[in-house]
């Protein structure tokens, strides 16, 4: 006999990665690794929210997901251009050489 | 079955009504989004405008925007205020007022970028479109009666910021302060947007209104919900960044150091309008259930800000760095009168608070856009680029650019908070509404600081003032030869503009703290 799934292990393990996301960000040096840190934080507050919607039978919740979907690959646009204007000047470059700015 | 499920999609497809959107009492974000549009599209189908036409069709498109919000102001005076598109978005005199301070932010910043982008590779329509869409999003963030609506309006001024902060190409220290503003404002964003998750899962929407009615009626007083004040935890934090409030402050000197000076101008003036207007609607809108909770919290980091901003803004020994930490004393200052506005929140008599927070903001503005215009001048004249902004390059100012000097002094002045500048009619009135608020503590760290803070800009003022010039500077300038210190005509227009208003405000604040006034009674 399987238990059913409910809703509530959804946030547990959204909050798992949540925290595997903010602290992958704090520990990680890597620009690209610390930015798929982010997507992974807000994908999982995506996977709250729909979580949260099918526990409450309320459609909102899920449409809110779409939103932040749009945000997220806008996020990349801008983020990637960011990252590949640093990495063409200094190849390599890690988050603790970016330290010109400083006191 | 299959057919039944048909009918019925059909069915409710013929039943959707849209929602109400009321295009004229959008017409301000509407403005701005046209014009940034506009720009773009013709900008890239046309060979390159005359000298200044970018910048004037920036401002003109901020100037009409803000002229539209006036509009709006005198019918929501008469009217009441009201929401829209659904209810979400909030149409009051607080959205209003935050539209006409973000306005004149980008008018006096578009003034200011025009000399210097001119022969840099940015000398485009891009620049300005940038900062019409970061306008849009803080407008959006200000007005938000949704909380996914605010997350979008955040993310649209965060998203424009962190280009902007990178956009000079040629220089290293802007790249990198693009790439820390960029990581630790994703960082602050998802946390934002983990919080607004929480507490749907509470409340059972993210619309504000409905959030205000659900605590109001459902939730028992003496068992708060645990996933509410998990989300409100979240919101603070994510808050607590994009005010650069301290402990979440260790971006601003960094980034605001490192991006071009114009666009430092406008993150510290419309960015910060912005994240004040999100923190008014989060906590004092939408949460006043919760204030016993988030009061607290906020005392603590107004505190800090105040005390850590004041302090590290004495010890460092470049200006922009120095504006930078004084950006988030001053951080500290408004969230004295959010504290302030914490006391009464959601009750019929709100108290002084939020009109305090809000006075200041359109104030500070204007100042803070004003000593970074002063900053950009000076620095732009000791070297190539975005030049040298440290203390040495401000020796001897008042020799080579007596008026810039003057005009600096006005500015630092008003900042530190004397009387007859609007520097102090803002501080006053955040000091003002703790007073009466019984927040005596808070109040009296305040102004400890305020003294704290006055010595940073006694020590930038003595420079300019007492201090010789450097070498060979002075020939420079009076040969007009690089290295010689001009001040450009749209550049010193912004500045006169931004110490006229910094004075008149300061003997004449009556009009202002009158429309200020008005914001509690906002909608919801």
């Amino acid at each position: 006999m399987i238990a059913a799934i409910e809703p509530s292990w959804y946030l547990v393990l959204a909050s798992l990665l949540f925290g595997i996301g903010a602290f992958g960000l704090l520990v990680r040096r890597n620009p690209l690794v610390m930015f798929m840190c982010i997507e992974l934080m807000l994908n999982a507050a995506n996977l709250t929210f729909v979580a949260l919607a099918t526990k409450l039978g309320d459609i909102n919740g899920q449409t809110a997901v779409f939103f932040v979907l749009v945000v997220a690959a806008a996020e990349v646009v801008v983020g990637l251009g960011i990252i590949v204007s640093i990495l063409r000047r200094r190849p390599g470059a890690t988050a603790d050489d970016l330290a010109e700015l400083k006191g | 079955m299959f057919e039944q499920v048909v009918t019925q999609t059909v069915r409710q497809t013929d039943a959707f009504f849209g929602p109400e959107v009321g295009w004229f009492a959008l017409s301000p974000m509407l403005a701005l989004l046209g014009g940034a549009l506009a720009m773009m599209l013709v900008g890239a189908l046309t060979p390159t405008w005359p000298k200044g036409m970018y910048a004037l069709a920036s401002a003109t498109t901020a100037g009409t925007a803000g002229a539209l919000a006036m509009v709006q102001w005198d019918d929501i005076t008469d009217n009441g205020p009201a929401t829209l598109v659904g209810g979400a978005v909030a149409f009051d005199t607080l959205s209003m007022f935050l539209t006409i301070t973000i306005c004149l932010a980008v008018v006096l910043v578009s003034l200011l970028s025009d000399e210097f982008l001119r022969g840099t590779p940015n000398d485009g329509p891009e620049i300005y479109a940038l900062f019409l869409v970061a306008a849009v999003g803080g407008i959006v963030m200000a007005s938000a009666n949704d909380l996914i609506v605010l997350f979008l309006g955040l993310e649209t001024l965060s998203l424009a910021l962190y280009v902007l902060a990178a956009s000079n190409r040629r220089s290293l220290a802007s790249a990198e302060s693009g790439i820390k503003y960029f990581v630790l404002g994703g960082f602050a964003s998802a946390f934002f947007l983990y919080g607004v998750a929480l507490l749907y899962g509470s409340a059972g929407s993210t619309n504000i209104s409905e959030i205000v009615a659900t605590f109001q009626t459902g939730v028992d007083i003496d068992n708060p919900d645990a996933l509410a004040l998990a989300g409100l935890a979240l919101l603070i934090v994510g808050l607590g960044f994009k005010v650069a409030a301290v402990p979440f402050h260790v971006w601003t000197p960094d980034v605001y150091q490192g991006a071009p000076s114009p666009v430092t101008a406008f993150m510290a003036s419309a960015g910060k309008a912005a994240a004040f207007a999100a923190m008014l609607r989060v906590l004092v809108i939408a949460l006043p259930f919760f204030r016993d909770d988030w009061r607290p919290v906020i005392w603590v980091l107004a505190v800090a800000s105040l005390v850590v901003g004041s302090v590290l803004a004495i010890v460092q020994t470049d200006v922009k760095r120095m504006l930078a930490y004084s950006s988030v004393s001053h951080a500290g200052f408004l969230l004295v009168g959010v504290e302030a506005a914490g006391h009464r929140a959601g009750e019929a008599d709100p108290g002084s608070g939020m009109p305090s927070v809000v006075l200041y903001l359109m104030l500070y503005s204007v100042l803070v856009i004003g000593s970074f215009a002063v900053v950009t001048v000076v620095s732009r004249g000791s070297g190539a680029g975005d030049g040298d902004s440290s203390l040495e390059s401000f020796k001897g100012l008042s020799q080579r650019r007596p008026l810039l000097a003057l005009a600096f002094t006005v500015f630092l002045l008003a900042q530190a908070g004397v009387p007859l500048t609007s520097g102090f009619v803002a501080k006053f009135g955040v000091i003002q509404a703790a007073v009466e608020e019984r927040s005596y503590a808070i109040a009296i760290i305040a102004m400890v600081a305020a003294v704290v803070a006055a010595f940073l800009y006694l020590r930038i003022m003595v420079n300019m003032w007492l201090a010789e010039p450097a070498d060979g500077v002075d020939e420079a300038t009076a040969a007009g030869e690089p290295g010689g210190l001009r001040v450009p005509l749209s550049a010193g227009v912004a500045i006169a503009g931004a110490a006229a208003f910094t004075l008149f405000v300061g003997v004449l604040p009556g009009w202002l703290i009158d429309a200020a006034d008005t914001v509690t009674a906002y909608a919801r």
